[in-house]
């Protein structure tokens, strides 16, 4: 493969693409030392280290390897992750009333994080391949890219992890209206699911009721499932301008705030490095989602500008609904923080996604 | 790239590529917008909420302050004990605490919730109290397994312990838990739901002193309620120490003196109105209080038909029966009435009207001067002399020996007694005086009524020379430093309307009683010691026309006549006033002055001879206060009783 690597190539690689995905991933292991540095786990900030190293070499080999195979790849790619997911569901290990862990006896990862990137893919090849109607798809040819993402979200659902599974769906909506549909087909659908809210509620678990109960009254059981949301609030609130200082955060220290070093690893960084430095991390994020789509435009094809447009939604959906959902606008959906949260399977997945983006970016010139 | 080719530009897309970043900015502007509100606009806030999850405030209660006697006994001290308590905002697993708490301590299910819910108003991180004063056993098993019940906590608290237990109950008063409304009624006090505060007696009456100001512990802790530094410590200020006028072994005499007898006894120094010792029978265990009282006890303590609560000494009101003669006898010297020389008539009763009042004494006492009368204790002679002094100016004198009013005394529902007057009984019964009532009260029955407390401190005036003093509890409060923050002062309330002369005559004839052949309180000598006083058996109930008055063991309990027993020793500058009333103990001298005797005996203890024994006179062995016959009609009588 490095035999595909040409002058002209290095000569367009995406620096930024780069820079900002090390620096946040930096950032990352930083709050995951100091959210971990009290109690038992800390080593993590070293296995995250170890994942960012191995998510890196991905990254590398992915941009270089030109995203047309990709797509010539993209149905096996899909294949196996399905086959994944089966995997998981069948053997997989559960951890408090969740199977999402496939343990491969060396390694285990959450199948469900690799399972976005085949959604992308394979999306990017149906909309590559098909031939766009003017006025944009109709319901028939919406039918078989919802069967290709029902599947996945189908057997994510079951694990069950909300979160993920939420994601692929965001995922699918955006890169489909990127697609195009028809208005008239967009409008129909958005009314006939109107009905189906009341209807969802009742397939929830009731801790998933509670959490969106408390979102929308977080001191109706403030020890409860508003104990996630308060806390996290409260490290947020209180870093104030400056924050507490690296390693100074109480609420994170003092472990109040459940899962610190994943889901709430923003609440950490918001706390101890107070609005400055959390809006500095938005703004990376910001930052890197723009290029994103402005890698999509500039693609060179419409393959390219789907793949690119699909990491940079999944990208954006992943850091709105985290930081949201930290900061208490939005009900506790389990959705990491990309580069940032602790957990190797998203770490390279977002970086896999990030080599997507900058293979994307330095091609844009090349015919 | 040979699909690009033949497909739509990807150009084509840039619309809603536009659309996806304006989505974007947007979602960013939120959550900038968002951060800025939580981090900029509210952070004060959050900061507050940030300190109160990370700083915890263990309280401690401060020791209260010791109460010691005058002697420098300690009377009432503290103890440590255990108490199970949870933290609900550290509880992770409510069902698992409700399981398994039972299992390892004596409590159950429902104890747990209803406690819990009983302090809702509690504040954040506060620990409600589930088990109270636990054995050592318990804490071992709760210290083993407390890891797996995030909050559970042991706390320590020092507890009241009362050594003497009921010797002093009434007067030192008990704890208990205060209540809503006294929480309310205290604001500014902070007391705490689960706090104790003085409720009786001097733990109530000097409460703000005794509680001491409350400490504790800063505690910077994690989510589990583990405490992972301490951040700053108070340390609990113990109360005042409070130095008594009670002396304790006074007080003891009194309360084996006492034993298995319904009354009181009160003691003072004349000089000065110090209580050296106040009891009052039966009595109850401070101790039983000090956890908290269950219903069952206080319900008992209640029940109970000798009146435990009532704390007899100041709440009594009783006839003050034949020791309201020396005012009697004090109105008619100062009215002129009669002189110390002037000799009446005492014989065995006393025709009023057509109305028979009787002497205690069958026979009489033949011609006696006020001396004698006193002495012997004569009623037919002060039935004459009371008649001559007439209803109002009698009234007079009682108030100026400081009866009919509250002494004054630092203690809670004192009670005033009752001094009979012609407008008193117009105002009450819209009726006339009769001067028949008139006869009753000169010998202390009728509508009159005395507490102990009263009647011991007029007694006290006579013994000092006529000073009336306010008496009091507290010698001292003093800092745990030893910085006095109070000092007793000899307070005085007024001068009983008696002149020096009279007073003389009065004091003789009180000396008397006690010493002279035919004294009716003989029983109350002391060997070494001379004491002076005056008995007094004040009638319960009205005796049917003719019926020959019965030994007290021949009567039902509740019939018996009260005994009454006031004097002051030594004669020469008193140190020690008595009252001692024995309710249904029958004769004064026989039930009363023995009680009197002790407690001046263990006072003056210095200056007792080797032989102690109060002896017995042969000549006055018959003089016993016994079979009086009252055969004044009950009609008569309206609401009179009258005795000896």
């Amino acid at each position: 493969m490095k035999s595909m690597i040409d002058r002209r190539l290095l000569g367009h690689f995406d620096w930024s693409i780069f820079s900002l995905t090390i620096l946040l991933s930096i950032i990352g292991i930083i709050n995951i030392y100091s959210a971990t540095m009290i109690g038992g786990s800390g080593n993590l900030y070293k296995k995250q280290l170890i994942w960012f190293l191995i998510g890196f070499g991905f990254m590398t080999a992915i941009t270089f390897i030109n995203y047309i195979h990709l797509e010539r790849f993209a149905y096996p790619i899909y294949i196996l992750s399905i086959f994944l997911l089966l995997l998981t569901l069948l053997f997989g290990r559960t951890t408090s009333g969740a199977t999402r862990w496939l343990n491969l006896g060396f390694i285990s990862f959450q199948p469900s994080e690799f399972a976005k990137l085949a959604v992308i893919i394979i999306l990017a090849k149906y909309f590559n391949t098909i031939k766009m109607p003017l006025k944009g798809l109709s319901i028939k040819g919406l039918i078989w890219p919802s069967i290709l993402v029902f599947a996945p979200f189908i057997l994510i659902a079951k694990q069950p992890d909300m979160g993920t599974a939420l994601i692929v769906f965001f995922i699918f909506v955006s890169i489909v209206i990127f697609a195009k549909v028809r208005v008239r087909i967009l409008v129909g659908i958005i009314l006939a699911s109107l009905p189906l809210i009341p209807m969802a509620w009742r397939f929830l678990k009731d801790y998933q009721k509670a959490r969106l109960m408390s979102f929308l009254d977080p001191a109706l059981d403030p020890l409860g499932t508003g104990y996630h949301i308060l806390q996290s609030k409260i490290a947020i609130g209180s870093g104030g301008f400056w924050g507490n200082g690296f390693t100074h955060g109480t609420q994170g220290q003092l472990r109040f705030l459940p899962e610190h070093h994943t889901d709430f690893i923003f609440s950490i960084l918001a706390e101890e490095w107070g609005f400055i430095g959390s809006l500095t991390v938005i703004a990376l994020y910001f930052s890197l989602i723009l290029l994103g789509l402005n890698i999509a435009q500039n693609a060179k094809d419409r393959l390219g500008a789907f793949l690119a447009f699909g990491v940079s939604a999944m990208l954006l959906w992943h850091t709105a609904i985290n930081i949201g959902m930290v900061t208490g606008m939005l009900p506790v959906v389990v959705v990491p923080l990309p580069f940032m949260s602790y957990g190797g399977s998203f770490l390279l997945t977002a970086m896999i996604g990030a080599g997507i983006l900058a293979n994307v970016s330095m091609r844009r010139f090349i015919f | 790239m040979s699909v690009y080719l033949g497909n739509n530009e990807p150009g084509e897309l840039k619309t809603r590529l536009y659309i996806a970043i304006g989505i974007a900015i947007s979602l960013f502007f939120l959550l900038a917008i968002r951060l800025w509100f939580l981090q900029i606009f509210k952070s004060g806030e959050f900061r507050e909420l940030s300190e109160n999850n990370r700083i915890r405030l263990v309280r401690e209660t401060a020791p209260r302050g010791l109460i010691i006697d005058r002697t420098g006994k300690i009377i009432v001290e503290n103890r440590p004990v255990f108490h199970l308590a949870i933290i609900p905002e550290d509880v992770k697993n409510w069902s698992n605490i409700k399981k398994a708490l039972p299992s390892i301590v004596n409590i159950t299910e429902d104890d747990i919730e209803t406690k819990v819910s009983q302090a809702k108003r509690r504040p954040l991180f506060q620990a409600i109290k589930l088990k109270d004063d636990l054995t050592w056993e318990e804490i071992a098993r709760i210290e083993t397994s407390r890891l797996d019940m995030p909050g559970i906590v042991l706390t320590i608290e020092p507890r009241r312990t009362y050594p003497f237990g009921s010797a002093a109950a009434h007067t030192i008063g008990y704890l208990g838990e205060i209540d809503e409304r006294q929480i309310k009624k205290l604001k500014k006090a902070k007391y705490m739901p689960g706090d104790f505060i003085g409720k009786y007696g001097i733990e109530y009456q000097l409460e703000k002193y005794l509680r001491g100001s409350g400490g504790g512990r800063q505690i910077e802790v994690d989510a589990v309620g583990r405490g992972i530094k301490l951040l700053k410590k108070i340390t609990p200020a113990q109360g005042y120490n409070i130095h008594l006028t009670i002396d304790m072994e006074t007080q003891l005499a009194a309360n084996t003196a006492m034993k298995d007898k319904v009354g009181a006894v009160i003691a003072m120094d004349p000089q000065s109105g110090k209580i050296l010792a106040a009891l009052s029978t039966p009595s109850f265990d401070p101790n039983y209080f000090a956890a908290g009282i269950d219903k069952e006890k206080w319900n008992n303590l209640i029940a109970n038909p000798f009146r435990v609560m009532e704390t007899k000494t100041i709440q009594g009101q009783y006839p003050p029966a034949s020791t309201f003669k020396l005012i009697t006898a004090a109105a008619a010297l100062e009215d002129k009435l009669i002189t110390p020389s002037t000799k009446i008539y005492a014989g065995e009763s006393f025709w009023f009207g057509n109305k028979e009042f009787r002497d205690w004494k069958a026979g009489g006492h033949g011609i006696i001067d006020v001396h004698r009368a006193i002495v012997e204790s004569s009623d037919t002679f002060f039935y004459q002399v009371g008649l001559k002094i007439g209803i109002d100016r009698l009234a007079y004198y009682a108030k100026g020996f400081g009866l009919g009013r509250k002494t004054g005394i630092n203690l809670i529902n004192e009670q005033s007694g009752l001094v009979p007057s012609s407008k008193w009984k117009k105002d009450t019964y819209g009726t006339k005086w009769y001067e028949g009532e008139t006869i009753s009260v000169s010998v202390g029955q009728g509508y009159v009524t005395t507490t102990p407390i009263q009647m011991l401190n007029a007694y006290a005036a006579i013994a000092n020379g006529g000073k009336l003093y306010l008496p009091q509890l507290i010698n001292m409060v003093e800092t745990q430093t030893g910085e006095v923050i109070w000092r007793f002062t000899r307070q005085e309330i007024g001068m009983i309307p008696v002149s020096p002369f009279n007073l003389k005559i009065l004091q003789d004839a009180l000396k008397g009683v006690v010493n002279e052949a035919g004294g009716t309180g003989w029983v109350a000598r002391i060997a070494g010691i001379e004491v002076a006083g005056k008995t007094g058996t004040a009638q319960v109930i009205r005796l049917k026309q003719n019926t020959p008055r019965k030994k007290p063991k021949d009567t039902p309990y509740e019939h018996r006549d009260h005994a009454w027993f006031v004097g002051f020793a030594p004669v020469e500058n008193p140190e020690i006033a008595v009252a001692v009333i024995v309710e249904h103990g029958g004769f004064g001298a026989e039930a009363a002055a023995p009680v009197a005797r002790e407690v001046i005996k263990a006072y003056l203890k210095s200056r007792l001879q080797p032989e102690t024994i109060g002896h017995k006179p042969k000549e006055v062995i018959k003089d016993s206060e016994q079979d009086i016959q009252n055969t004044a009609t009950a009609e008569e009588l309206a609401a009179n009783e009258i005795n000896d």
